[in-house]
């Protein structure tokens, strides 16, 4: 399933995350002269819900949506005397998202309680995995285009992988009577306790026992497009990889930024706040910058002080932070090896085995894009969603001409798609189609304008290019003979021209060339059409 | 168990009506008529006038209903008319288990009934296939999930919780035949020696203040405990309750109950049984294990109940013995005709246990002494051993112990399971008022023990205090185990006594003091830290000291990992030659 946000996707989605080239601090002059002085230091946390048919532990349905309370057992609403049982699923895919974030693979890993007392927490404890996770130290290179850029490469950003770990998520809690920040959302551990003054809470537990990843960076980014930029590729990657939806709006995919300030040049690290209820790429980058202008401004202003190691939570209407919890009041999660699973160790080979079997990742697909003769602008398009991707492929694979496909695919295809909301999988057109219509366009079968003028009807209705073309009787008309005798009538019947023409006024020739049009409905072969006219004038 | 109303007779009596009026001879009830006079007394401990009889209960029960045409609703009745008989002196069982208020009995004796039904249309051949322990009667202790009996672990904050399933054990259990008598008392959620902090029907404070606690009373001497935590279940084997009950062991659980009540426990290795559907006290050290007045009921109990389950991670796919009838019985029990059954065998004393340092009391010396040369006589090779680490145990077990238990009893916080008493208002806002309500149900419905261990597992957890003592109590559990497995690499099995003492008086004021407690578990946790098997069987009556009364003690036998055949097989000879009468006075009275 793709949410809309992907749908609009490929240019929606290209919008929103490639579209500003505008700095970092947008709004510099106005709120601090010398922001050009300060860098931020940023680290993000992830939180992805695993593609599983069933939960981390107990063999209810892994599903978003449906009714409350519907997905649960005595093992995942936390029953006396009940015991988890691990998914193998959710193991093969945290090791395959490990090797997509060319992580090392650890063959023995542990599972723990990370112990907290919260009405998200069925058991008291969420189980987790604390210090011998199952991956670490890895890298993502994230695509840095912009739109605009001149480049024929793309620019990245190096973020090293910290650790990738499994854990479940916790229930879905809805504290009634209050503000959209209150539903917590964020989930996956120490949830916020951002509810007073709410009547009353609802528990949702489809999604305790929901199994996670958490993908934690080195501090390796300097900027919100460089945050956002990384947190895009992770959604590219889970979504390549078909470990997750991915779905920000849903919450399949939740990220944490943790952001410091420093003036250029220092080495050392200033006090680190960590953001939550980010719930977009937009979210990501204007909360980078607010905390970057907030920080800096207080270290201006002699205030440094102020900046204490806390919890806060993005207002995307405000748009600011606002401070949630701070260090002082956080917990100690007195980890505990969960004694109720053994030590998590692969088997031999079956690491190598996912290796294997990887899918084209969005890097190394952007670089195959480049090398059919994509632009740069064209391959972050194509690439952007692994549907779009999967389409174009397939077109290509067919023998069309990528440059073709993807004016057609970038061009009318999506315009077309986001005027109805569609995503690329609810295109009725087949890649087959449009293999097709391409082909028939290079045959010289139909011209490009007829072609355009079909596309909506394969597009909704599914029938072949060839088909809507016969029905319609929009066969190019490439024979010379019938072609130059209405030529040669159009001719006849207006001398005033072509003595103009002969006169020197060669202007004139795209009137005979649009008269010609005219009278075979633009079905005439372009490319007869001038060559007989050129040859009947200039007789 | 308020309606234990249909005596024996008018059993036999409505049987005889039926079979005369309505239907065919009904198959039962003609074996015993035609001679016997006694079936009850038959039932709970067999024909013979002397009581040391160590056939086993479970055998005995299941040739009458397979072989004897005894029906499994007359062993019902006859069971439920003991515990109506007893109950009101020992306190085995917890009452009103069932939800709703429903009759024990009537709900016993319709399950027995409809197994009947069932035994009906097999053949002889088919019975013993499909239900082995048709007749069984079992008593399940209170922290292990029977379907639609409560589960309260002893504890308020459970009072009225009733499990949705049951647990693997008992599942497999029922499934042979078994019928669940009740729900055994048991300390509150397993912590405790005594069975006296059984809070789920009072305040678990109630002993500290010096108040009456419902607490179940031991068959020898009902001023004494049973021990604990399985008490309830050790009493009710004990006074012939049941055929043969449940219990769990953490440190030693089982098996000093078991010592101190005159039955045997077994206490299985880690991983040999399933721990799905027990209320998890300290789930690395805990295991359900097996009661019965005699080792071959606990090796058959073993039979149907060992195994990996898939429903437990830390379930070990190690092979069991070749399946039954070769089972753990048959390795048990088969063979050993002559005078010297145990030929060879290796016994190592462990010396750290036998110290006369005034933690030991005399009589159990002796009865260590005299089993060592009952030992011998059997065959054995017997050494004194030195297990330095035994010492060690002690505090590596509380701390473990605690520090789980406080992740483990994380979830009763008043709100998600039905109790009385606790602020359990549904509609709550997420926020200081329910934290309130949270900490304020903890604090009442948890008993003194309980909070405790919270408060020690805690503090054991805790940051930076986490590496110096949870942490390292690891160290040592792995130093423990490794010991005593180089001692058993050396001889075939370890012989301890089971507990340093025989019963403890119910009024004895030195048991308030919780440390006190706690090494009254130097014999039995080393073996739940390493995770080996061990067995307490009766060795030896002792004087009370009290009033010329008797008291049993047990030794423990320990075996390697997964040598449970083994271990029991040593101790059903030693039992064959030692010849204890384990039924106490009380249960014979009429």
């Amino acid at each position: 399933m793709m949410d809309s946000s992907s749908s609009s996707g490929c240019r929606g989605l290209v919008g929103a995350c490639f579209a500003s080239s505008a700095p970092a601090v947008a709004e510099g002059d106005k709120a601090s002269a010398s922001a050009a002085e300060w860098e931020s230091v940023i680290g993000v946390e992830t939180h992805v819900q695993l593609n599983t048919r069933t939960k981390a532990f107990c063999s209810c349905k892994s599903e978003y949506g449906g009714k409350p309370n519907a997905n649960v057992c005595p093992v995942c609403l936390g029953h006396p005397g009940m015991l988890p049982s691990l998914n193998k699923k959710m193991v093969e895919l945290a090791i395959k998202m490990g090797v997509a974030l060319n992580c090392s693979i650890h063959g023995e890993s542990k599972f723990d309680r990370k112990q907290y007392f919260y009405g998200d927490l069925p058991k008291g404890y969420q189980i987790s995995q604390n210090d011998r996770p199952i991956a670490t130290e890895g890298l993502v290179e994230a695509p840095m285009f912009v739109v605009g850029m001149q480049t024929d490469a793309f620019p990245t950003c190096k973020v090293r992988i910290h650790r990738l770990h499994m854990e479940e998520d916790t229930a879905k809690l809805t504290h009634e009577g209050q503000d959209s920040l209150a539903t917590s959302n964020d989930g996956g551990g120490d949830d916020d306790g951002a509810s007073s003054g709410s009547a009353s809470t609802l528990a949702d537990y489809n999604r305790a026992g929901v199994p996670l990843i958490e993908i934690v960076t080195e501090p390796d980014m300097r900027s919100g497009e460089e945050a956002a930029a990384y947190a895009q590729e992770l959604r590219r990657i889970v979504r390549y990889l078909g470990v997750s939806s991915g779905n920000m709006q849903e919450g399949s995919l939740r990220c944490d930024v943790n952001i410091s300030v420093r003036r250029k040049g220092e080495t050392r690290l200033g006090t680190k706040v960590e953001v939550k209820n980010l719930n977009s790429f937009s979210a990501v980058k204007s909360a980078v910058e607010y905390e970057t202008r907030r920080q800096s401004t207080l270290i201006e202003e002699g205030r440094g002080g102020e900046i204490v190691q806390e919890t806060r939570l993005w207002d995307e209407a405000r748009a600011e932070t606002k401070s949630m919890r701070s260090k002082e009041e956080a917990a100690d999660y007195r980890y505990l090896r969960e004694p109720d699973l053994p030590f998590l160790v692969l088997k031999d080979g079956q690491v190598s085995e996912i290796e294997g079997s990887m899918p084209e990742l969005p890097g190394q697909v952007r670089q195959k894009l480049l090398a059919m003769g994509l632009t740069v602008a064209d391959a972050a398009i194509v690439s952007d969603d692994v549907n779009l991707w999967h389409y174009f492929s397939k077109v290509v694979d067919l023998g069309t001409d990528p440059k073709a496909a993807c004016n057609w695919l970038v061009g009318d295809i999506l315009a077309f798609l986001n005027g109805k909301k569609l995503s690329i999988e609810e295109a009725k057109m087949s890649p087959q189609s449009l293999h097709e219509m391409i082909a028939l366009i290079e045959e010289g079968v139909i011209s490009g304008k007829i072609a355009k003028q079909i596309l909506p009807e394969v597009l909704d209705s599914g029938k072949s290019p060839k088909e809507v073309v016969e029905a319609k009787g929009l066969v190019q008309i490439s024979d010379e003979g019938e072609l130059g005798e209405i030529i040669g009538e159009i001719i006849s019947k207006n001398p005033k021209q072509v003595e103009q023409y002969r006169g020197g006024k060669t202007k004139l020739f795209g009137f005979f060339v649009g008269q010609t049009m005219k009278a075979t409905q633009g079905k005439a072969n372009p490319k007869l059409v001038n060559d007989i006219v050129k040859s009947k004038l200039d007789a | 168990m308020d309606s234990v109303s249909l005596g024996l007779r008018r059993t036999r009596w409505r049987a005889r009506l039926w079979s005369t009026t309505t239907r065919k001879v009904r198959y039962g009830s003609r074996a015993y008529a035609a001679g016997r006079t006694d079936l009850g007394r038959e039932i709970l401990v067999g024909g013979e006038t002397s009581s040391s009889a160590t056939s086993s209960s479970i055998g005995r029960v299941t040739r009458l209903v397979a072989e004897e045409g005894v029906t499994c609703e007359e062993v019902a009745n006859a069971q439920l008319q003991q515990i109506h008989k007893l109950e009101p002196r020992l306190r085995s069982f917890m009452p009103n288990p069932l939800a709703g208020g429903a009759s024990v009995s009537e709900r016993v004796l319709e399950e027995a009934r409809g197994l009947d039904r069932r035994l009906k249309s097999l053949t002889a051949a088919e019975r013993r296939t499909r239900f082995p322990l048709a007749g069984v009667c079992l008593a399940v202790k209170d922290n292990i999930c029977v379907k639609g009996w409560k589960a309260t672990a002893g504890s308020m904050s459970l009072s009225d919780y009733v499990p949705p399933q049951d647990a693997t054990v008992v599942e497999a259990l029922k499934r042979k035949g078994c019928l669940v008598v009740g729900k055994t008392l048991c300390d509150e959620f397993g912590m405790g020696s005594t069975t006296e902090s059984s809070a789920s029907q009072g305040d678990g404070r109630a002993h500290a203040q010096g108040q009456e606690p419902w607490s179940t009373r031991n068959p020898w001497d009902v001023l004494r405990v049973p021990g604990g935590s399985s008490g309830g279940s050790a009493a009710a084997v004990s006074a012939r309750q049941c055929t043969v009950a449940l219990g769990t062991d953490t440190g030693g659980s089982v098996r000093q109950p078991a010592s101190f009540c005159g039955v045997v426990g077994l206490k299985p290795t880690y991983g040999r049984v399933s721990r799905f559907g027990i209320i998890a006290y300290a789930s690395s050290l805990d295991v359900p294990g097996c009661m019965g007045p005699t080792v071959s009921d606990c090796a058959a109990m073993l039979d149907h109940i060992a195994g990996q389950d898939p429903l437990d991670a830390s379930s070990a796919a190690t092979p069991l013995p070749p399946s039954l009838p070769a089972g753990y019985l048959h390795q048990a029990t088969e063979g050993g005709e002559g005078a010297r059954p145990l030929e060879g065998l290796r016994v190592g004393v462990v010396a750290q246990t036998m110290q006369e340092d005034g933690r030991l009391d005399d009589r159990v010396l002796g009865v260590m002494n005299d089993s060592l040369d009952k030992l011998r006589e059997l065959g054995c090779v017997v050494e004194m051993v030195d297990v330095p680490t035994f010492d060690l145990g002690l505090p590596a077990y509380y701390i473990t112990a605690a520090s789980e238990a406080s992740s483990n009893l994380s979830r009763y916080d008043g709100l998600r399971y039905p109790n009385k008493g606790g602020d359990s208002s549904q509609s709550k806002a997420l926020d200081a008022s329910l934290m309130e309500a949270i900490s304020g149900n903890r604090g009442h419905l948890l008993g003194d023990e309980p909070l405790r261990r919270i408060l020690m597992g805690t503090y054991t957890l805790s940051e930076g205090y986490g590496d110096a003592l949870y942490k390292k109590a690891q160290v040592v559990r792995k130093k423990v185990q490794g010991d005593m497995l180089a001692q058993l690499g050396k001889h075939d099995v370890l012989l301890t006594p089971t507990a340093p003492t025989p019963a403890y008086r119910a009024d004895d004021k030195s048991l308030l003091d919780p440390l006190q407690m706690y090494l009254g578990d130097v014999m039995t946790v080393n073996v739940n830290l390493a995770g080996f098997p061990a067995i307490s069987v009766p060795a030896g009556l002792v004087d009370d000291q009290d009033g010329g009364g008797k008291l049993p003690v047990g030794v423990q036998f320990i075996g390697g990992p997964f040598e449970e055949a083994k271990i029991l097989r040593v101790a059903h000879f030693f039992e064959r030659s030692a010849k204890i009468d384990t039924v106490p006075p009380m249960c014979l009275e009429s």
